[in-house]
């Protein structure tokens, strides 16, 4: 991808103090039909939102239980307290996948029961590939299969924003990073064909769909072809998983964010000999884990973010909007 | 965890002496395969017919054996399952995991003698 604007989020404050777990949701609010982000739903500054607001979490892992962080069922309450204390309620919880960590029936029980306790009307869900072990996407879908028609791929309408969900974690091939695959990539041009450039789009998919570290798989192979039918549309705002770290991209009114993890953090991209659980000292796990929040804006191109660690005040906050 | 996906059912009944009339190369090894890191190793491996491989992950995440041309798959793999497959028939089996393409690796089974 050429001409790229590519920013990792500051960090507002200093990170001191912290406690020992942190995991945070993003707050998304949409304003206008533009979404815009408010990171971590404990920050002072989500008080101020007004709008259409939504919250993302990711990558839950729920059975991990690993040096790494012991208590990923602790971390995720903490992460869903943060999502209840917010003053402005979101409208609904996106869940960009690996809820589970080995697709255990039991996994998405208690995923089930744990998301029961989040204050919001309503989740969607994409899957990762750790909901897709063993029997596929079938547990998966059985659970969260109903929007998409039995397909792990949808759409929805709300708020004037158009929603789409993608799979992008299934079909892997040697040596190549995942695909949406050519059917899905079909429906996702005749789901947005007729539909006015000026909608605001917000895309939920678990692996990102820029190359972040091609290396380890961090992209999505085929993407070109679905970037291309998001393209003309004047408001994009991807919303992905998997790598357990904030990250962002701006790409013409093409905005990439990927998610912290509620359960572990990986190592950046290519800071070490392989990705994985990022096992950090006692007591700075919570830097590293957190929620989304946004806020959509009317008449903004692009959605702003804020993402909230679950550790006390600290907060990462994207810079435009 | 410990999962064996070609029966072995038939090397007992050899070991009986209930076999079928072909004869059929006893079950050698398991030759290792360690999975750390992200990487396979070794990745590349030759094997005599009959071999059973066995895959160990040491990893704290999960990973999984996906014989694609073999069509078969293991079972996610968390730290410490281990998982065996024997190989029977001559030919170049190359693998991945299916969490994570990749890890790739191959066995050669060589032709029998």
């Amino acid at each position: 991808m050429d001409s790229l604007l590519e920013t990792k989020l500051s960090r507002r404050r200093a990170l001191s103090c912290l406690g020992a777990w942190s995991g945070a949701a993003v707050l998304w609010s949409v304003v206008g039909g533009v979404p815009r982000a408010y990171g971590r739903a404990a920050d002072p500054a989500a008080g101020k939102v007004t709008g259409f607001t939504f919250a993302q979490i990711s990558d839950t892992h729920l059975g991990f239980h690993k040096e790494a962080n012991p208590d990923v069922g602790g971390t995720l309450r903490r992460c869903i307290a943060d999502i209840n204390a917010l003053p402005h309620r979101p409208a609904f919880v996106a869940h960009t996948g690996d809820i589970t960590h080995l697709s255990k029936p039991a996994e998405f029980d208690l995923a089930e029961q744990m998301f029961g306790d989040i204050r919001v009307d309503r989740m969607h869900y994409v899957p990762g590939e750790h909901d897709a072990l063993d029997n596929g996407l079938t547990g998966y879908l059985q659970r969260h299969g109903k929007q998409g028609d039995g397909k792990p791929w949808y759409s929805f309408d709300d708020h004037g924003v158009h929603f789409v969900g993608l799979s992008n974690v299934v079909d892997f091939e040697a040596g190549k990073m995942p695909t949406l695959g050519d059917e899905q990539l079909a429906w996702l041009e005749r789901d947005l064909a007729g539909r006015s450039a000026s909608t605001p789009l917000v895309v939920l998919a678990h692996i990102p769909l820029w190359t972040v570290y091609e290396k380890w798989g961090w992209g999505t192979a085929d993407s070109p072809r679905a970037l291309a039918a998001l393209r003309r549309f004047g408001s994009v705002t991807v919303l992905n998983g998997h790598i357990h770290q904030v990250m962002q991209k701006v790409e013409g009114h093409v905005a990439f964010h990927t998610a912290m993890s509620t359960a572990y953090p990986q190592p950046a991209p290519g800071a070490a000999d392989s990705p994985g659980p990022l096992t950090v000292p006692a007591g700075e796990l919570g830097r590293y884990l957190g929620t989304r929040e946004l806020h959509v804006v009317r008449g903004k191109s692009l959605l702003g973010t804020v993402d909230r660690p679950i550790a006390g005040a600290a907060d990462l906050q994207a810079v435009h909007s | 965890m410990n999962r064996l996906a070609t029966p072995l059912a038939l090397a007992a009944l050899l070991a009986i002496g209930l076999g079928p009339l072909a004869p059929v190369q006893a079950a050698a090894g398991p030759v290792t395969v360690e999975i750390d890191h992200f990487v396979f190793s070794p990745a590349e491996i030759t094997v005599e017919p009959g071999t059973i491989v066995e895959w160990v992950n040491h990893d704290q995440t999960i990973h999984n054996i996906i014989l694609t041309t073999a069509r078969v798959s293991s079972p996610g793999l968390d730290t410490g399952d281990h998982y065996t497959y024997r190989f029977d028939v001559p030919g170049d089996f190359p693998y991945i995991c299916g969490l994570h393409p990749h890890m790739v690796g191959m066995v050669h089974v060589k032709p029998r003698a």
